[in-house]
């Protein structure tokens, strides 16, 4: 008797611990597909207050760089240049500096200083962008306009992309920034993936007798080109979206130039300056769709992203980020 | 392939070397000047009375942001309510119930993109849905944008750290009976603890530098905030605002400002390391 009574217990205890349970997941599931829920109202609301001015507009919304909200014409040509634009030079400065900060941190420094230095390189990415912003318009662009604008112009003046006038604000200045932002991201991951080479093959090289930039060339990077690329990959998500520092400094002209000392603006750059004035609907419309565009170019940049890093953790078996 | 001379071979290692060694520098150099600018713009800026009274007009003696750092606070107190539990909860199901479920890989690929879709993007979702149907800009909006940001950051570690809790532990814990829920908010979280507290710290600091999504959301405001439905002053805004003004003492404010800021997220991601580098010893 006193046995069954015991396992009757047992039993209801496992029969409410069970129910619990059930509810208990039930609850982590609904907070997991949140972000589902998310994402899809991202793109939705997007969708949705984006459509007059899809019909306005149409397909030339691409591809005209007119912007004047008093005679409602909108096109996102400019600010889809100049996000491409700023994107393609920080990249450009980025990842070499970065990769030769990683070589410095896994295979040059002594551990305590390859510490040091790689915390403060992950500290640059902890300052906040609105703060690069401030450093980059009041301290960085009257450095350029003074010191590097004139210099380039003096020597690579020749080239079309340094000409014109020598303010420090606009695409180069916004692209430097956009570098130093990036670098830390790009140099961390790109750290991680040297340092997950095995050593036996770095050793095997070193015992050829081969030199440290001969084995990082020819062993550590040609192991390692994936996750560098997926770093790249990363660092580019970063810079493409980046609102506040480019805002500072790019200097919102509406107009193409080839030069990279003149202003521009950047789908990010025109939505932080224009979207909480606009009041005319069109207006506002308009301005959703170009947040749309960069949704989209993020959103496809994104998937590739994650389906690479899926692929460099299968081969490598780490975790990028 | 010719071989090359030892001497030349050694040249270019030494060279690379050196190229390595001054790009770290270069780095160093970069972070060491924008702190120093921040430190010493913003140090002229503050005092007492940058802490305790109201902005006033440009022009004008004395004046504070008091309103905009209990913007900040409450907002990203906002943010935490809402942008912690969800996110823990999440990640709970990945590491717990979702490893090899259709949902679970879904959500995990999902987390990792919200992470990477810029928070301007997010500023306008949560315009459409929190500030133009009520037709004005409120601070609820703004916290709840701030949120929307934290939750993919907590999420990603709560999954990540619940995921290095070895199995022996996990099995230990529902072998004496515990229910599952049990096991994993007692036992696993203990386990977990310092890898949790380092994820929300880190995703408070990266929340509290945002600019991008309030503008659309809380906006920016020159007075003391009465309620939260009212568009609410915040130090990130205050600081483009004031930046972008003409005035001298208005840009002054905003190097203060800078500094609060600039203080505030480093020394929480110095807590963060600290936590971590304490459990690794």
């Amino acid at each position: 008797m006193e046995h069954h009574h015991g396992q009757t217990e047992r039993h209801q205890g496992w029969k409410t611990s069970r129910s619990t349970d059930l509810i208990f997941r039930g609850i982590t599931a609904a907070c997991a597909g949140l972000v589902l829920v998310v994402m899809a109202g991202i793109f939705v609301s997007l969708v949705w207050n984006s459509l007059p001015s899809i019909r306005h507009s149409g397909i030339s919304f691409l591809f005209s760089k007119a912007w004047d909200p008093v005679s409602n014409e909108f096109g996102a040509l400019s600010s889809i240049y100049g996000t491409l634009m700023s994107t393609a030079i920080a990249m450009l400065l980025a990842v070499p500096l970065s990769m030769v900060i990683a070589l410095f941190l896994v295979e040059l420094a002594p551990p305590k200083i390859s510490y040091v230095v790689g915390s403060a390189i992950e500290l640059l990415a902890a300052v906040p962008s609105i703060i690069y912003g401030m450093w980059g318009l009041f301290v960085f662009a009257p450095f350029m306009a003074d010191n590097v604008q004139p210099l380039l112009s003096k020597y690579l003046g020749w080239l079309p992309l340094f000409q014109g006038p020598e303010m420090g604000i606009g695409m180069m200045t916004a692209g430097i920034i956009l570098a130093l932002m990036i670098l830390p991201f790009v140099s961390t991951v790109m750290r991680d993936v040297f340092a997950m080479v095995p050593d036996v093959m770095k050793e095997a090289g070193y015992g050829m007798g081969a030199t440290t930039w001969e084995v990082t060339k020819d062993v550590t990077i040609r192991y390692g080109i994936q996750g560098m690329i997926g770093a790249c990959l990363l660092g580019l998500g970063r810079a493409i979206g980046e609102t506040m520092a480019v805002t500072f400094v790019i200097g919102n002209s509406s107009d193409i130039f080839i030069s990279l000392f003149e202003a521009g603006n950047s789908i990010a750059s025109r939505l932080a300056n224009e979207f909480a004035e606009a009041s005319d609907p069109m207006y506002m419309s308009a301005l959703m769709e170009l947040g749309l565009v960069l949704f989209l170019m993020t959103f496809g940049l994104q998937v590739v992203t994650q389906l690479w890093l899926k692929r460099v953790k299968r081969k490598m078996g780490g975790d990028l980020l | 392939m010719t071989p090359r001379s030892d001497k030349g071979r050694k040249l270019l290692d030494f060279t690379v070397k050196a190229v390595s060694f001054g790009a770290a520098l270069l780095g160093i150099f970069f972070l060491g000047w924008i702190l120093f600018v921040v430190i010493q713009r913003g140090i002229a800026a503050i005092s007492w009375d940058f802490f305790t009274k109201l902005p006033t007009p440009p022009g004008m003696e004395g004046g504070g942001v008091m309103n905009a750092i209990i913007g900040t606070v409450l907002m990203t107190g906002i943010a935490i309510l809402i942008g912690v539990p969800t996110g823990v909860l999440a990640g709970v199901y990945l590491a717990e119930f979702g490893k090899h479920t259709r949902l679970g890989a879904w959500v995990r690929f999902t987390v990792n993109m919200l992470m990477g879709i810029p928070s301007i993007i997010i500023g306008l979702f949560v315009y459409s849905i929190l500030v133009f149907p009520f037709g004005r800009f409120s601070g609820l909006a703004g916290g709840v944008s701030l949120a929307i940001l934290m939750f993919p950051v907590v999420a990603r570690t709560t999954d990540d750290m619940l995921s290095m809790v070895p199995n022996a532990l996990r099995e230990a814990a529902l072998a004496i009976g515990n229910p599952r829920w049990m096991a994993t908010l007692s036992i696993l979280f203990r386990a977990a603890k310092s890898g949790l507290i380092t994820g929300v710290l880190l995703s408070v600091a990266r929340v509290s530098g945002e600019t991008a999504p309030l503008l659309f959301t809380a906006l920016n405001s020159p007075y003391m905030m009465k309620s939260l439905n009212e568009p609410v002053a915040n130090l990130t805004v205050t600081i483009y605002q004031y930046a972008m003004s003409p005035y001298d003492d208005w840009n002054q404010v905003a190097w203060g400002a800078s500094l609060v800021i600039m203080i505030t997220v480093l020394l929480l991601n110095l807590t963060a390391r600290l936590i971590v580098g304490g459990k690794r010893k």
